[in-house]
Order: C-alpha cells, then sequence, then structure tokens
C-alpha cells in the first residue's frame, strides 16, 4: 500500500483552518462519556484548602530546593541541585498554570487569578494570550490547523521535540511574542484566537513582564554573577525538561481531527509525586472530556469513566516508550496511530467526519488507515 | 403581547442547579439560586454553542461546562473569560408549581 507522505499545514494562518471549519470539525461538537448529573456535580465540586495545602507545600519544597542550589553554586554539586529546582519550578509552574487558567484550582476567584499571574511567568507563557490559547486547545483539541497547543506534526521533526526539553523553540517563540506585544503589536497566529478586546491588556502584560526582566538582569549585573538569574528566568528553559517529558504523554502518537478525547488523549497512572507536581493532569481524557472537574476529582473522575475508556498507559515510562516508537513509524509513515482497542463496557469510539490516523472498526477490530 | 411558556415543575430543578428545557427550535438554561429563587436564559453559552445546563451553579453564577467562563445568570452578565457577551435572560413566573418564561 502506497503511503501518504503529504506534509500537513499545522499552522493556523495555513488553508487547514478553514478546512476543518468546511469539515466541521472546527467547534465541533465532542463525544462525553455518560456520568449522571447528581455525580458529576459531586465531582465538580470546588474547594479551596486543597489547593492551598498544595500551594504551601510547593513552595516550600521550592525554597528548600533553592536554598540547596544557593550554597551548591561554584561547586559540582549545583548541576543535580538546579536540575531539581528547575524541575521543581517549572514542572508545577505549568501544572499550576493550567489548572489555575480554568479556574479550577481554588474556590476563590482571586486565588485561581494570583497563581495565574505568576505560574505564567514562571513559565514565560504570556498570561492572556496562553489563556486563549489554552481555550482554543480545549475547543479543538489536535484538530490540525486550529490548535496552537499541538506538541508535534506528523511526520515529527526531532530537532524541534527533542530542542524542547529545554523550550528552546516554544521559549524563543513566547519571548518574541512579548517583544511584540510590548510594542503594541500582535502576532497574526494569536489574531486566529484571541479576540482583539484582549489585546491591550496582551500589550500591557507584556510590558510589566519586561520591566521584571530588566530587574532580573540589574542583579545579575549588580551581583557580577548569572546567579539571580537561575532563580527566576531560566529554570523555565533548564528545567523544562520536566515539563515535556510528562507533556509528551497527553496526545503523541495518538489520532488527529477527531471528535472524541479517548482517541487523541491519554490517561497514564503516574505514582502520588508526579501527580502532586503535575496537579493529576495524567488523567487528561478526563480532564479533556469535563474541564469543569477540579485536579483534586480526577482521581473519583476517572474511577467514574474508566469503563468507557482505554485502558490507561502503566507508567510514563511505558507511555514515551509508546510514543516514541510511534514517532519513529510515523516518519516513514504520518498516518501511523497507536491503536487502544476499548474495553466492552464502552460506548464506540466518535471519529466524526474527518479523522486522521488508524480507525478501528469496532464490531469487527478491523484496523484501517484513514486518508 | 407576551408569551408565557410553560417549562418544567420548580421541584425538577435542585436549589443550586440548572436544567436544560427545549421548546421549538430553540433552547434554555432555568436555574435556581441557594435561595430557592428561580431564573432562566438562554440556553447555549454566548462563546460557543455548549449547553449551560451542563455546567455548574455557585451562587447566582453559571460556569460554562466547555471552558469554565462564567456568567451571572440574574442579570446575564458576563463574569469571566472566555465569555464575553453576555447572554439573554428571560422573566419568570411560577405557577401552580410549575415554572413559566416569558419568551417575547
Ligand atoms: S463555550 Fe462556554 S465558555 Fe466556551
Amino acid at each position: 500500500m502506497a503511503v501518504n507522505m503529504e506534509t500537513r499545514d499545522y499552522s493556523l494562518t495555513g488553508p487547514r483552518n478553514k478546512q476543518a471549519q468546511e469539515l466541521g470539525i472546527a467547534s465541533a461538537e465532542w463525544y462525553a462519556s455518560p456520568i449522571p448529573r447528581q455525580r458529576m456535580k459531586e465531582l465538580m465540586k470546588r474547594k479551596d484548602g486543597p489547593a492551598i495545602r498544595d500551594t504551601i507545600i510547593w513552595f516550600a519544597i521550592l525554597g528548600i530546593l533553592g536554598y540547596l542550589a544557593y550554597l551548591s553554586w561554584g561547586t559540582w554539586w549545583a548541576i543535580p541541585a538546579f536540575a531539581a529546582y528547575g524541575a521543581v519550578y517549572a514542572l508545577p509552574g505549568n501544572s499550576r498554570w493550567h489548572e489555575a487558567s480554568h479556574g479550577t484550582m481554588f474556590k476563590t476567584g482571586w486565588m485561581n487569578e494570583v497563581i495565574y499571574q505568576i505560574a505564567s511567568f514562571m513559565n514565560l507563557f504570556p498570561a492572556t494570550p496562553w489563556r486563549w490559547s489554552h481555550v482554543r486547545h480545549h475547543t479543538d483539541t489536535y484538530i490540525v490547523g486550529r490548535d496552537p497547543e499541538i506538541h508535534a506534526p506528523r511526520p515529527p521533526v526531532w530537532r524541534v521535540l527533542l530542542g524542547e526539553l529545554f523550550h528552546v523553540y516554544g521559549g524563543i517563540a513566547d519571548l518574541r511574542r512579548i517583544f511584540l506585544h510590548a510594542f503594541g503589536k500582535m502576532d497574526k497566529e494569536e489574531m486566529d484566537y484571541i479576540p482583539a478586546s484582549e489585546f491591550k491588556k496582551c500589550y500591557w502584560e507584556a510590558r510589566v513582564w519586561i520591566l521584571i526582566f530588566i530587574a532580573v538582569i540589574a542583579a545579575c549585573i549588580y551581583a557580577g554573577s548569572i546567579l539571580p538569574a537561575m532563580f527566576v528566568v531560566l529554570p523555565t528553559f533548564y528545567g523544562f525538561w520536566a515539563v515535556m517529558l510528562i507533556a509528551w504523554t497527553q496526545h503523541l502518537g495518538l489520532n488527529d481531527d477527531v471528535l472524541d478525547h479517548r482517541l487523541n488523549t491519554r490517561t497514564v497512572y503516574m505514582n502520588p509525586v508526579i501527580r502532586f507536581l503535575y496537579c493529576n493532569m495524567n488523567y487528561h481524557i478526563e480532564h479533556h472530556m469535563f474541564p469543569m472537574v477540579p485536579y483534586h476529582a480526577l482521581p473519583a473522575l476517572h474511577e467514574e469513566m474508566k469503563a468507557d475508556c482505554p485502558k490507561p498507559s502503566p507508567s510514563v515510562y511505558a507511555a514515551l516508550k509508546e510514543i516514541f516508537a510511534a514517532l519513529r513509524k510515523q516518519r516513514k509513515d504520518p498516518t501511523y496511530t497507536i491503536v487502544r482497542p476499548l474495553p466492552s463496557t464502552a460506548r464506540p469510539y466518535r471519529y466524526g467526519p474527518a479523522p486522521y490516523g488508524t480507525v478501528i472498526q469496532q464490531d469487527e477490530l478491523i484496523v484501517k488507515k484513514a486518508e | 403581547m407576551a408569551t408565557w411558556i410553560e417549562t418544567v415543575e420548580i421541584d425538577e430543578i435542585d436549589t443550586e442547579d440548572v436544567v436544560r428545557f427545549d421548546h421549538g427550535d430553540e433552547t434554555y438554561a432555568l436555574y435556581r439560586n441557594a435561595k430557592g429563587d428561580c431564573f432562566a436564559t438562554a440556553g447555549h453559552c454566548t462563546h460557543e454553542k455548549v449547553h449551560l445546563a451542563d455546567g455548574l451553579v455557585m451562587g447566582n453564577i453559571i460556569e460554562c461546562p466547555k471552558h469554565n467562563g462564567r456568567i451571572d445568570f440574574t442579570t446575564g452578565e458576563a463574569k469571566r473569560a472566555p465569555i464575553c457577551e453576555a447572554i439573554k435572560t428571560y422573566p419568570v413566573k411560577i405557577e401552580g408549581g410549575k415554572l413559566f418564561i416569558q419568551i417575547d
């Protein structure tokens, strides 16, 4: 069989955006597992307690690791010390940014907003633009030409994928946009998902961030060392490996252009330490299907809907192994997709009108490649 | 001339909850707040075409199930992004234990 090696345009300004709209897969209705309303109401309940506790623990660990890293500066111990500090800065920074962007972290609105602003800066994710980018990611998850948060195109580009371990591409792109916004300009792609009424906010946020950058640079000059930047700004880059190793498990190797999160999203069992750092986002199918459920209730949501979902990956290692094997295959056949049969208790997958990747025909367990 | 339409028995709406009500081609969201007062809005979120009745009621706020945008359902005012546009609200009355909404 001839393999379709056509390279698809993943940009939001290219032809795929309009095609997705014409195909009816943009802003479409997605599959949702059946959960009784009463139970759903319990799961959606907001609380302040778990997030206050977890935020205090996170900052306490960060403070301790930061102090050890400070003491180790100038010795070889600085390498593991800053690797640990960077990981605990970047991964929880990313997951708190994410949870607070949904407004589900705390019950109290202003607490969400404070953590959202702090965590956005820790990620160097411009706060307002990324809020809107993530809204689009939830509307059109892995719909090519619509979703600005696709981790790798098909076929994948190793240089970009591996460069993201140190946030080389995404980080530089965000810094470029911060400067653009500070001068009152908006990137063309961003205009596709940020409403014009929010532009001013983006510009002012960027100007404040630039003042913070100037303060950090001034502190480095004053100290005659990059040490101050090692605690703020640079950890976003040197600690990003921890974010990517976990975030790659969310969607990679699965279908594009489908209308069922069970087909394009992965739930992975992770140990309690990673789940704490990652705000339980390992329950990723659950989160995408029901973004109203706060992170502390995701394990319970998982129990409610696991009979309707493919089997979770047993560990981060297993998920990454499966993903990199799939990505290698996608280099030769971009349509290659990991197949995850559903349990007999589940409702059939909803592929929608234009799935890309492998399609399972449930009754006969026939696997075919979608055009 | 105002048109009142009969919707549901008010007991069908829990306090601090919302239900969906379809009439003709239109869809509505019917709410009760913690005090038991009833309200009605258009059924779809003003951000995207998503039923607000799958969302979460907190006080006088409905949080949309898709992107967690918020609306004050007593006034229709948008309260949290990505909802930027107000939603249409409808007058309500209760008669014989039933909730009526005025659609015109
Ligand atoms: S559809 Fe309601 S907030 Fe987006």
